[in-house]
């Protein structure tokens, strides 16, 4: 079973994939759990403390709003500890009030730019992609259990 | 700064979608209350959020994945359900997360499509080409040529 970073990171559609072909999705959620189950100072509604700016500025620079570094110390780690990432390329409800687009566009680049099996999809949009779509993921999936 | 002690500690909370034909978000529930062991169980009207140990869930997952496999989706979620962070009915409004889920859930039928085709018959996987950008040197040179 390998970690797949997924993005985007709350996506319904990869979760379900990756886990119902043997892997384990690495979504927001999982880093989300683990703060509101962690004992600490009230900082509701993520528990996102002036401590994780901070921890963000292994991934962004100072100057970059605290948002993006807060977001970025959630997500980061996933990152770094996904064995393989799958992307959807035109994901744009990603942006808005389900999150930052500068932070999803330094998410993508460091996915990029790490040394790992990356599968890049587009949403579907008929049946036939549909198939397209699964047999994309599903091929992926299976190479990477064949790779150990 | 107020001390926080958070509830259901070790716990996990999935969402179980359901665009079936055979089921309802209602018969679901029943079906899951009597295969759970005590786990809380929440229907909604997209199917369920269950909430318990992770062995527990995981379980009780993968058995209602086999009342409709194709069409029975599953994803993890942060918080349990009824936070006050979250739950809509003390916030107002759409919870956070439903606008994603707004997005995806039509397309599940194309992937619960693509689910139920034969590998064999499958055309070609997927594939998406970056664009790839213009280089400075590229740009360098075009200019210089010009």
């Amino acid at each position: 079973m390998a970690k797949i970073f997924i993005y985007p990171m709350t996506s319904l559609i990869l979760s379900d994939m990756v886990a119902r072909f043997g892997h384990q999705p690495m979504g927001s959620a999982l880093a989300i759990r683990e703060r509101i189950q962690t004992p600490s100072v009230e900082s509701p509604p993520l528990q996102i403390t002036p401590e994780e700016p901070k921890k963000g500025l292994k991934y962004a620079a100072v100057e970059v709003p605290s948002g993006v570094r807060g977001r970025m110390a959630i997500m980061g780690p996933l990152i770094e500890e996904a064995e393989a990432a799958i992307i959807i390329t035109d994901a744009d409800f990603a942006f808005g009030c389900m999150g930052c687009a500068r932070t999803n566009e330094l998410l993508k680049d460091l996915v990029r730019n790490r040394a790992i099996p990356k599968l890049e999809l587009r949403y579907p949009t008929s049946e036939e992609e549909g198939d397209r779509f699964v047999a994309a993921i599903r091929e992926f999936l299976e190479s990477l259990r064949e790779g150990g | 700064m107020k001390e926080y002690r958070p509830i259901l500690v070790g716990t996990v909370t999935k969402y179980v979608f359901i665009e079936s034909s055979k089921f309802t978000p209602e018969e679901l529930a029943l079906k899951a209350y009597e295969i759970s062991k005590g786990m809380m169980i929440k229907e909604t009207c997209f199917g369920l959020q269950v909430t318990g140990m992770p062995e527990e869930v995981n379980e009780l997952i993968g058995r209602i994945r086999e009342f409709d496999p194709s069409h029975i989706f599953v994803k993890d979620r942060g918080f349990p359900p009824g936070d006050p962070r979250r739950c809509r009915a003390n916030l107002g409004g759409a919870r956070p997360g439903f606008h994603g889920h707004e997005y995806e859930i039509p397309l599940l039928p194309y992937v619960s499509h693509g689910l139920e085709t034969p590998v064999e018959r499958t055309s070609e996987p997927m594939k998406v080409q970056r664009k790839e950008k213009l280089d400075i040197w590229t740009l360098k040179r075009k200019m210089e040529e010009a």
